[in-house]
């Protein structure tokens, strides 16, 4: 497999909890650019931990340390302040969760006036619609954007966090399990989404649901015990894994 | 019997017997205060800031202790709020779960633990000559002298209550924000700050509390007198340091007049008190 145009590459990173616990060991892979690349694997393979890697999540942590590089558009990220890195690598989370104390606008442009960015009347209307609109999330909405966002069901208020992601404009967009905690149905919405955002984003994700892999993702990566251990065409692993842990866990057989 | 039944019965009665007292208080608080507010009447009690005991001429009135007493406890909670909220952000959110915020809120917890009396000695010979020498005021005591002392005895309730609140606020909130490019400041101001604010709120509520009855301390550093404070600077007294000062001499319409001031303080923190609790099961619901 060949990645003709990576947007963000990782080489040989690392995650340490602690000096003795290591959660990634030492992973590279290049990520396609406005493509959907998933990351797969039992829990505790630290799939979410590479992935929290790529926007300084774990910088908050002082304890964790990160090793090896992570480029941006060719640059290391790991030098760049996390403010940054943040405004261009955006993340949604597990469970969905809106700001409870803003409404539904304002948790969209939450983005701009956490950053202290003033914007007019106009631009932030504007905002609003795109953003909401690009998670289809506007016409059902429309007539409540003053209304707290916790009102909305799970789904919606996912697809709220994710448009809150996207009102920022990031060129890279990181999900973790973002439907494990939703419904079939709001699963599937979610699913439909992402497919139609990696025209403008470039979408990783986690997901510990292989069907869900196979369903949105280009590409696939499969890890165990903090090891990349197979990276290829989605269709190709499933088909056709060279590696027989990927086999194992593709048949069911692992965690 | 058996002793199942004389358990039982052993605590009902004693469970009964809490409200009975409680019962028992706010009777003897209203009966003994009858003289007085029908002497006076309630409003012009209320309204009145005469407290003369001449015989012959006795005029009582509660307003310059009222007036004391919010005072006392509005200062009070203006110089808490800078200290109390830095501790309680210090240990619920910048060094939370860390030796450093175990430490100091165990400290800040012990002051909630010293006697007032001890509080009190140290305003009087440490901060009142200090008062002097500022040539804030001449005596030293008064107003301004007991609400410093009685603003660091209510940090602990605020700081460690309020702590628990912003311990509170769900990490994915914190993590969302900081995963749109907030700084940690942003993030306190903007979603850490709003989301614990009702329960912050309600911990500010239990200190004024606190503050609104808190007697030796403020008796022995207020200066004790009767007549309407003028300014935050000189003496005064609170509806609980009024008390304090005159129940051992007074008698007749006098000690009824003290009295009236005990029901009122009494429903005045009960109330507080109430409000504060409610909003604090809110809090924690929310």
């Amino acid at each position: 497999m060949t990645i003709i145009n990576p947007i963000l590459e990782f080489k040989e990173v690392t995650v340490n909890y602690t000096s003795s616990v290591q959660a990634v060991k030492g992973v590279t892979a290049a990520i396609e650019r406005n493509s959907i690349t998933a990351i797969m694997g039992p829990s505790g393979c630290g799939k979410s931990t590479l992935l929290r890697a790529a926007n300084l999540m774990h910088n908050l942590y002082p304890n964790i340390r990160i090793g090896g590089e992570i480029l941006l558009e060719g640059r290391n990220i790991l030098d760049m302040e996390s403010i940054e890195v943040r405004r261009k690598i955006g993340m949604v989370f597990q469970r969905p969760a809106p700001f409870p104390t803003m409404s539904i606008n304002e948790n969209v442009l939450a983005g701009y006036t956490l950053n202290g960015i003033h914007l007019s009347r106009a631009q932030k209307a504007d905002i609003v619609e795109k953003s909401l609109r690009s998670v289809s999330l506007w016409d059902e909405v429309k007539d409540v954007l003053t209304k707290k966002g916790t009102f909305l069901s799970g789904g919606q208020q996912q697809r709220l966090c994710i448009a809150r992601a996207l009102a920022l404009q990031p060129e890279v967009l990181l999900m973790d399990e973002p439907t494990s905690a939703l419904d079939p149905i709001a699963t599937k919405h979610i699913e439909q989404l992402i497919t139609q955002l990696k025209d403008d984003v470039t979408i990783l994700i986690v997901t510990h649901n292989m069907g869900q892999a196979r369903r949105i993702a280009a590409k696939s990566m499969f890890m165990y015990l903090g090891d990349l251990i197979e990276y290829d065409d989605t269709k190709k692993m499933f088909t056709d894994p060279a590696n027989e842990l990927t086999s194992a866990f593709l048949n069911g057989k692992m965690g | 019997m058996s002793s199942d039944k004389t358990f039982r019965v052993l605590l009902f009665t004693a469970a009964l017997i809490i409200p009975i007292i409680a019962g028992g208080i706010i009777y003897s608080l209203t009966a003994d205060s009858y003289d007085a507010l029908r002497h006076f009447g309630f409003l012009r009690f209320l309204f009145s800031s005469e407290w003369s005991y001449t015989d012959g001429a006795e005029s009582y009135g509660a307003l310059p202790f009222i007036t004391g007493t919010l005072l006392t406890t509005a200062l009070a909670l203006l110089f808490c709020i800078p200290f109390s909220l830095p501790v309680a952000l210090f240990v619920g959110e910048y060094y939370k779960g860390t030796k450093l915020a175990a430490t100091l809120s165990t400290v800040t917890d012990l002051l909630a633990g010293i006697p007032s009396i001890i509080y009190g000695l140290w305003g009087f010979y440490t901060l009142r000559p200090i008062i002097i020498w500022l040539g804030i005021s001449d005596e030293g005591s008064g107003i301004l002298t007991a609400s410093l002392v009685l603003a660091i005895m209510i940090v602990p309730y605020a700081a460690s209550l309020s702590a628990e609140f912003i311990k509170m606020v769900p990490n994915e909130l914190k993590e969302g924000a900081y995963s749109l490019g907030a700084t940690r400041l942003e993030v306190i101001r903007k979603v850490v700050m709003p989301v614990a604010g009702p329960g912050i709120f309600s911990a500010y509520i239990l200190a004024i509390g606190r503050a609104l009855g808190e007697t030796m301390t403020v008796t022995m550093l207020i200066g004790n007198t009767n007549n309407m404070p003028s300014s935050l600077t000189c003496t005064g007294n609170t509806m609980a340091s009024i008390i304090a000062n005159q129940f051992g001499e007074a008698e007749g319409l006098r000690l009824s007049s003290l009295i009236a001031i005990a029901l009122m303080l009494f429903l005045i923190t009960a109330v507080i008190n109430m409000i504060g609790k409610i909003l604090i099961k809110r809090a924690r619901i929310a």
